[in-house]
């Protein structure tokens, strides 16, 4: 890949999580790069998931250290990363059922919103204005992601696929630097597929978002990540460009399932 | 002092009875994850007939086994009716079904059996406690001790059912989980019969004991609903749990009741008649306790999932 | 045929994000509304609408529609349940009476206004527990807001201004000189005031405020990480839905009883405000109404079908009807609950997609 992977925006240092006795992760290290789309991968319950939950302030690792944007920090917290241009999807969809795709996408852009409660009841001059420029943003990414036909459809009568493509939408919408998706091509056909790839490099390509993925098709990781750093059991296993992880004895073993 | 163990212990005796009408919440939770906000209807449902079959003319030994016939096609009309067809909703649903129930076992009850208060007479006279009056002075009343010794046996009663019995053991599978309970071939219908006939048993018991005491009417709905807050403190699925708020909630309503108003009176300086604290102290307990500990007492720290 | 939206072509953002964008739509509302105010007044000139329409259907529907419409924000678009709707009611009556009673030349409209603020302020108290806990232990939390509110109103006496009874006589309403003491005049007071409301709400639900309940209520947790905060938009919701409560409270006894007492704000009222979001549609504006006219009519229908089984010659026990009354409640409750979750607003909607295809279904 011929793309400018910038800085390091933000880095990891000896991460520890863990749920009562579960330890999910053990002192990970790993760092991202602006402008890179950064897979990370490894077998199920490897602590991929918790990884990202994280970096967006979910869950709060009892160790180590997380330097943002050249911020030193014990960890993150959801409101704080979501102002600062962090979004993600989640690996099982987390839309909101009962509203429809439009309203969903437009949830996505809250944070850039200035207008109160107030003047959204009265619904005039300001508030109507800038309601309806989020609303051009919004029928934008719509327009990008294909799904003009559905926007008024309440999201939960959605097929899967479709529900994942509106997740990616909600994200876009609050204009990321860092965009975090979490499996956002489980479940889907050949089809859907390539066209989530599609989503994923023009975004990536175009707008120059960071991208952290996690994703179990090893031919799309290769295809299109940078950069992949492997979890197995909690603890990073490798780390590095996909070649080189793809001939890493290590990882050849976890996914081969040879005995620790 | 003496007087304040009087109190306590008239409260304590009274959270007894709230732990008996707190655990017919607790089974049907447990086995089904139904919070039956209708088990206080039952409660009034189960108390009304049985003392309207009894001033029928039918002697309360023959009243009562009807009675408990009545409580179980209940049980079994409310679960093929009710909550069946409402299978795999949002527990929330659920919930607002049952206070829909509520209303038609409240309207049920008065529909047959007419609106006016009924006094029952269960033989066990209200009055002190003589040898206790005389060797420590207190007044303990005699029928409060009985219907606390009652509560207390079915409550122990139903905890050995629990984890003794076949039955019992097969419930604790269905309350863990659903799917497992269904693939070892536990029969859920079946289960859940036997659940809604306990938890009416359990209601026809309290609803006669507080009918004893209080006089059978529509208030008893109110008794009832103070097992809400014993279960917030107890944690809605914990048998232990439903005894020991039962027990703090009917104490400590006691206590306020009697030695809140004169502290309330000289903080503000007013003459004011402050009684009917026992109508929301257990509630704003409640809710003060749940902002310490959301799980109760005994329940289990829920850890969200995303 | 003639229910469509063929032909009409949204250009601009602006015409595709109004309340109604079907046209249709909007001349149906718009009748409805000119109805209201030209149509009703104008057919009790001629005597057709009588005084007991007004006190005991049409003044108590939009008081209770605007208790609803409160009570449907906080429960359901922002799936917040609560048991405490009366007692909200009540301290928006009792507050309004005392800035009335108490602040010399005070004008109505600033009393209620006051009023609403103040259940507002009582519902982020209350609203806090719901910050730690959900769903039916929220509900039984709740009942703390019903009982000691009522409790209080009763006790400390001046609420009440030491009315020996605890029972209040709401002040006249009276605006720039013009005194509201007809049934028609104190009916035109109330739509007035729930109309404006409800367009208020309606704009609320479709803007940021309104998504953000809806974001709480159906994923609380990626609510967060998309940037939502939990604890101002739940309280937010408390505040709003505990004001439309309190002006709802302060009409139900300005306008509809005139004299009341906080027992009459108790459980039974709340729970039947319940039923009417639950009957009229949960997070719908629409059904706030309809589930209100459902419940104040239910009554009125039993009482005429019992009479007429008594004319039959069928003696009905005295008092029954009002156990009748309860459990045709509770049974349409958990009949509209496992038939159509949402209501009859969305009953409403089928019948609408329905016309939309006639005569032609495909
Ligand atoms: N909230 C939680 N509470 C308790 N344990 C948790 C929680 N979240 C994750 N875990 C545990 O941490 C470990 C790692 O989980 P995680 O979801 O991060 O794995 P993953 O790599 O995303 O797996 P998958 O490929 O299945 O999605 C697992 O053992 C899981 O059970
Ligand atoms: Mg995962």
């Amino acid at each position: 890949m011929s793309k400018k992977s910038g800085e390091v925006i933000l880095s990891f240092d000896n991460i520890s999580l863990s749920f009562g006795g579960v330890k999910a992760l053990t002192s990970i290290g790993f760092d991202v790069r602006e402008h890179e789309i950064r897979a990370i991968i490894g077998p199920n319950g490897a602590g991929k998931s918790s990884m990202l939950n994280v970096i967006n302030g979910v869950y709060h690792p009892q160790q180590g250290e997380i330097v943002f944007r050249g911020q030193k920090r014990r960890g993150m917290n959801t409101y704080e990363s979501a102002k600062s241009g962090i979004a993600r999807t989640f690996q099982n969809i987390a839309l909101f059922k009962g509203m429809s795709v439009l309203d969903n996408i437009m949830t996505g852009r809250n944070l850039k919103m200035r207008s109160n409660f107030l003047l959204d009841a009265i619904y005039w001059g300001p508030a109507q204005r800038e309601e309806i420029a989020h609303r051009k943003a919004v029928e934008e990414i719509i327009d990008f992601l294909e799904i003009q036909h559905i926007r008024k459809t309440p999201v939960g009568r959605l097929p899967y696929g479709l529900q994942k493509r509106v997740e990616l939408g909600r994200a876009l919408a609050a204009e990321p630097s860092i965009l975090l998706l979490d499996e956002p091509m489980a479940g889907m056909n050949v089809e859907e597929k390539q066209d989530m790839c599609r989503f994923i490099l023009d975004v990536n390509d175009q707008l120059g978002t960071t991208i952290v993925l996690i994703e179990h098709d090893m031919g799309v990781v290769m295809d299109i990540s940078d950069r992949v750093v492997v979890l197995d059991y909690g603890k990073k296993i490798a780390d590095g460009t996909p070649d080189e992880v793809r001939s890493n004895q290590n990882v050849i073993d976890a996914y081969l399932g040879v005995a620790h | 002092m003496q007087f304040f163990i009087e109190v306590l212990i008239a409260g304590l005796l009274s959270g007894v009875m709230y732990s008996l009408v707190a655990l017919g919440y607790v089974l049907i939770y447990k086995a089904s994850g139904v919070f039956n906000f209708a088990q206080g209807a039952m409660v009034f449902f189960a108390a009304l007939t049985a003392v309207g079959l009894h001033d029928l003319g039918l002697s309360l030994w023959v009243a009562v086994p009807l009675t408990m016939v009545a409580m179980i096609v209940l049980g079994l009309v409310t679960e093929k009716f009710v909550l069946r067809p409402l299978v795999a909703q949002p527990e929330i649903t659920l919930f607002m079904a049952t206070i829909g129930l509520t209303f038609f076992v409240e309207g049920l009850a008065q529909a047959i059996w007419g609106a006016s208060v009924r006094g029952l007479e269960l033989g066990i006279a209200d009055v002190p406690l003589e040898w206790l009056m005389e060797v420590s002075g207190m007044a303990i009343s005699q029928f409060d001790l009985i219907a606390a010794g009652i509560a207390a046996a079915l409550v122990a009663g139903l905890a050995l059912f629990f984890s003794r019995t076949k039955v019992g053991r097969a419930l604790r599978a269905v309350a863990d989980d659903h799917q497992a309970a269904l693939s070892v071939g536990i029969p859920l219908q079946h289960i859940w019969g036997v659940v809604w006939a306990v938890a009416g048993f359990v209601a026809l018991v309290s609803g006669l004991l507080w009918g004893a005491r209080n006089g059978v009417q529509f208030a008893l709905t109110f008794v009832a609903l103070k097992a809400l807050p014993v279960l917030i403190l107890g944690g809605f699925t914990s048998v232990p749990g439903a005894i020991v708020g039962g027990l703090i909630i009917g104490a400590s309503e006691k206590l306020a009741e009697v030695f809140l108003p004169p502290l309330l009176q000289q903080l503000f300086d007013t003459q004011m008649n402050l009684g009917g604290i026992e109508g929301w102290f257990p509630y704003v307990l409640a809710l003060l306790f749940l902002l310490v500990r959301p799980e109760g007492l005994f329940g289990e720290k829920i850890i969200r999932r995303i | 045929m003639f229910y469509r939206e063929s032909g009409q072509f949204k250009s601009t953002y602006a015409e595709d994000s109004q309340i109604f964008p079907i046209r249709q739509d909007r001349w149906v509302v718009g009748g409805i509304v000119a109805f209201a105010f030209l149509g009703i007044p104008l057919l009790a000139q001629f005597g057709w609408v009588s005084n007991y329409a007004f006190t005991a259907i049409l003044t108590p529907f939009l008081i209770f529609a605007l208790a609803a419409l409160g009570l449907n924000i906080l429960t359901g678009y922002a799936g917040q349940l609560s048991l405490g709707t009366a007692a909200f009611m009540a301290v928006g009556a009792f507050a309004s009476y005392n800035f009335m009673l108490r602040i010399e030349g005070m004008p109505i409209l600033v009393a209620f206004v006051l009023g609403g603020l103040c259940a507002a302020a009582v519902g982020i108290v209350f609203g806090l527990p719901s910050l730690r806990i959900r769903g039916f232990y929220l509900a039984a939390a709740t009942l703390a807001t019903q009982f000691f509110i009522v409790w209080c109103l009763t006790k400390v006496g001046w609420f009440t201004n030491y009315s020996s009874s605890g029972v209040i006589t709401a002040q006249k309403i009276e605006m720039f000189g013009y005194a509201f003491d007809s049934s028609m005049s104190k009916y035109l007071f109330v739509l007035g005031i729930v109309s404006v409301m409800a367009l208020l709400a309606k704009n609320m639900v479709r803007t940021n405020i309104g998504r953000s309940w809806m974001a709480i209520r159906d994923m609380d947790m990626a609510a967060e990480v998309i940037g939502f905060r939990p604890m101002r938009t739940k309280l937010m919701a408390f505040a709003v839905s505990s004001f439309y409560c309190g002006v709802a409270g302060a009409l139900f006894a300005y306008a509809y009883l005139g004299t009341v007492e906080p027992e009459g704000f108790n459980l039974d009222l709340s729970f039947r405000i319940l039923f009417m979001v639950i009957i009229g549609g949960l997070g719908s504006i629409l059904g706030s109404f309809l589930g209100s006219a459902f419940i104040v009519l239910l009554p009125i229908v039993l009482n005429v079908a019992m009479q007429s089984l008594e004319g039959a010659g069928l003696p009905l026990p005295s008092g029954i009807g009002s156990s009748i009354e309860l459990m045709a409640f509770g049974a349409l409750i958990i009949f509209f609950l496992i038939v159509e979750p949402h209501g009859l607003a969305r009953l409403w909607q089928i019948g609408k997609e329905k016309l939309r295809l006639w005569p032609f279904p495909h």
